[in-house]
């Protein structure tokens, strides 16, 4: 037993460490990533969960070394990805590893495809680059990954102005997965799409990821469908990790206000009756980070300690783990959740 | 897409008979009365009156403008006042002389704009991008004419590579269309600049990157694809412009074009030539419209989309 949890140690297919991106702009210096630690196992699925502007997709991008630079600047001790360091390897090596070993759905799939090119050679231009086979075979190999994803093969030859919103979001999965990658990180995946079309494009991205033993992150601030499909859990917050673990710490142990406060946002589905408890307030502006912890001025069980200084990530069992202060000073310090 | 094309090219029937008229009317207004040069000082009312009807000068506008529209149906511009000669002979001369320099000007601007305002584009606010544009304001503030006679002095007077002027051969297009092209790459350059910053911008590039798309091919088939529209349009544009002829250019290096054609025939009171040159240019410019038309549904699948609806 110990000896295969220190195989999976080895053989994390994502290794990050101490994250840091910041946009150095003209108004100033936005700090969207500070210093962040993610580990991914194998064939596991993380989600990244947090607030719009939390650094989520900036993260991600900082994976694929496709942060714009500038005003970009990326830095990190470590960023390895199925065992290769993804910061010092060549462009040539990199546009070999986007695409087939890791890659991207992105957000908004009406702005994601190329409106000039055909569905089909969209598709197709992943496997020409990466499985170097001859055109025709590439579209052939792209009118299976639309079938895969639902969508007829005769509609490979049809542009993206064409399709729907979510067909068009199906097309971006199917060029994500057209190489088979070993990661796969899907950038809020479903929040373009009508509730109606987010189950069935979950379903379908749970059904690939299982058949083809993909890895994945799953960005997004819908806290279900990380109940859904996640096995550990992230939480961000104004470019920091607050909370992080497995789904059952995380949901079950909660432990930072935070993550609380994105549980009570959720309808109560058991109490329709119950008002929503939002959290008040807005993120910190990423330009000017308040000295302290970055979510005390929000926080219902901030303290004056709360801001004056960072919380650090600490380890409070198992894989589970929390940046806030209250715990550090107060023995007995538990949030409203967890005393239910 | 056929019936669209075939729907614009009978719609050139109309825009030329208002062109025609229009030029028909403005010259009417500018002319005088050339049957007084003609026939001179001295001469009687009946021997004006009777060279009116020679020259077909006599009648309203409306009825002129007719009895010009039948001929030019059959191919008839009239005949020169000065040389005496068929007009659609005198424009089917120098036709090829511009057509060649047009052509050619249009080939050396792109090969200059294009590279040079992706360049800047992709290295936007560096050195690249500032240089570029200095080269582009530089091409737009110069006059054409004195750049062209720099040309001559380098080219021809001091390495004597191409002839000064005349148009035989290959060699004597060659500082004519390079002189042209340098004045339009300009304005083409920085149409190149902005369409392709503007592209660069869009999301899908990123998704091209994500996919392992090498940058190269990033910016040459994903981005320059799609930000050919205005590049066209400023293209179609100019090149309408030099099929009308490039007066200083053909001056300079003595290129006997369509510009010098025109400028000569005005200065001479010609008005039939200058009519005739005229519509013939415009049908030029009306086919190229549609050309650049036509080019659009075939770089951008929504404008397809939008002429087969």
């Amino acid at each position: 037993m110990e000896s295969e949890k220190d195989r999976n140690v080895e053989q994390d297919i994502l290794n990050i460490e101490n994250l840091r991106v910041r946009f150095e702009t003209e108004d100033g210096v936005v700090h969207a990533v500070n210093g962040i630690d993610l580990k991914l196992g194998y064939k596991k699925t993380l989600g990244l969960v947090g607030e719009t502007g939390a650094g989520k997709t900036t993260t991600a991008l900082a994976m694929l070394r496709l942060v714009p630079d500038p005003p970009g600047v990326v830095e990190c001790d470590r960023l390895e990805i199925d065992g290769q360091d993804i910061r010092s390897i060549s462009t040539a090596k990199l546009e070999q590893i986007r695409g087939k070993d890791i890659s991207m759905i992105f957000q908004d799939p009406m702005t994601a495809l190329n409106p000039v090119f055909t569905v089909g050679e969209q598709i197709a231009e992943s496997i020409e680059i990466h499985e170097h086979v001859s055109k025709d075979e590439a579209l052939k190999k792209a009118g299976d990954m639309l079938e895969l994803v639902g969508i007829p093969r005769q509609r490979a030859n049809e542009y993206p102005h064409q399709f729907s919103g979510g067909m068009k979001q199906r097309v971006v999965i199917a060029i994500s997965l057209a190489c088979n990658p070993k990661l796969l990180i899907a950038d809020e995946p479903t929040t373009a799409l009508d509730v109606t079309i987010q189950a069935q494009v979950l379903e379908l991205m749970n059904e690939l990821k299982e058949k083809y033993d993909t890895s994945m992150i799953m960005i997004t601030h819908d806290l279900g469908i990380v109940a859904e499909v996640c096995d550990d859990v992230a939480v961000m917050y104004a470019g920091h990790i607050v909370e992080q673990g497995s789904l059952e710490e995380v949901y079950g142990e909660t432990m930072h206000p935070y993550t609380e406060g994105l549980f009570n946002s959720l309808p109560n589905i058991k109490n329709r009756q119950a008002m929503l408890k939002p959290i008040h307030g807005l993120m910190p502006d990423p330009t000017n980070l308040p000295p302290g912890c970055p979510f005390a001025p929000r926080c219902n069980y901030a303290t004056e300690e709360c801001s004056k200084a960072v919380p650090a990530l600490k380890s409070v069992g198992g894989t589970h783990k929390v940046a806030c202060s209250r715990y550090d000073f107060d023995k007995d310090f538990l949030i409203d959740r967890r005393k239910k | 897409m056929h019936r669209y094309i075939l729907k614009r090219l009978l719609m050139l029937i109309p825009v030329l008979l208002g062109v025609a008229f229009i030029i028909f009317a403005i010259m009417d207004v500018a002319e005088g009365d050339p049957v007084y040069q003609i026939a001179g000082p001295d001469a009687t009312e009946e021997q004006l009156e009777a060279l009116r009807e020679e020259m077909g000068l006599n009648g309203s506008l409306v009825e002129r403008y007719f009895r010009y529209i039948f001929k030019l149906i059959r191919g008839d511009l009239g005949t020169s006042y000065v040389s005496k000669m068929d007009v659609m002979q005198l424009y089917l001369q120098r036709l090829p002389n511009t057509l060649k320099l047009a052509s050619l000007a249009m080939v050396v601007a792109v090969l200059v704009s294009v590279p040079l305002g992706i360049v800047a584009a992709v290295n936007q606010n560096s050195l690249k991008d500032t240089i570029s544009m200095i080269l582009a304001l530089l091409g737009l503030s110069m006059p054409n004419f004195w750049l062209g006679l720099l040309l001559m002095l380098l080219f021809s007077l001091k390495l004597g590579w191409f002839p000064s002027g005349g148009a035989e051969g290959f060699r004597s297009v060659v500082l004519p269309a390079v002189t042209v092209g340098v004045g339009l790459a300009a304005l083409l350059t920085r149409t190149t600049r902005s369409s392709m910053l503007d592209v660069l911008r869009q999301d899908y590039l990123r998704t091209a990157r994500a996919k392992g798309v090498p940058e190269k091919r990033v910016v040459f088939y994903h981005a320059l694809r799609n930000a050919l529209i205005p590049i066209i349009t400023i293209f179609g544009v100019q090149f309408s412009n030099v099929l009308g002829g490039s007066v200083l250019a053909e001056t300079v290096f003595a290129w006997p074009g369509v510009g010098r054609l025109v400028v000569d025939a005005i200065d001479q009171r010609d008005i039939p030539t200058v009519t005739g040159a005229l519509i013939m240019t415009t049908m030029l410019v009306t086919l190229v419209n549609l050309l650049v038309d036509i080019v659009y549904a075939y770089v951008d699948p929504r404008i397809k989309a939008q002429y087969t609806k």
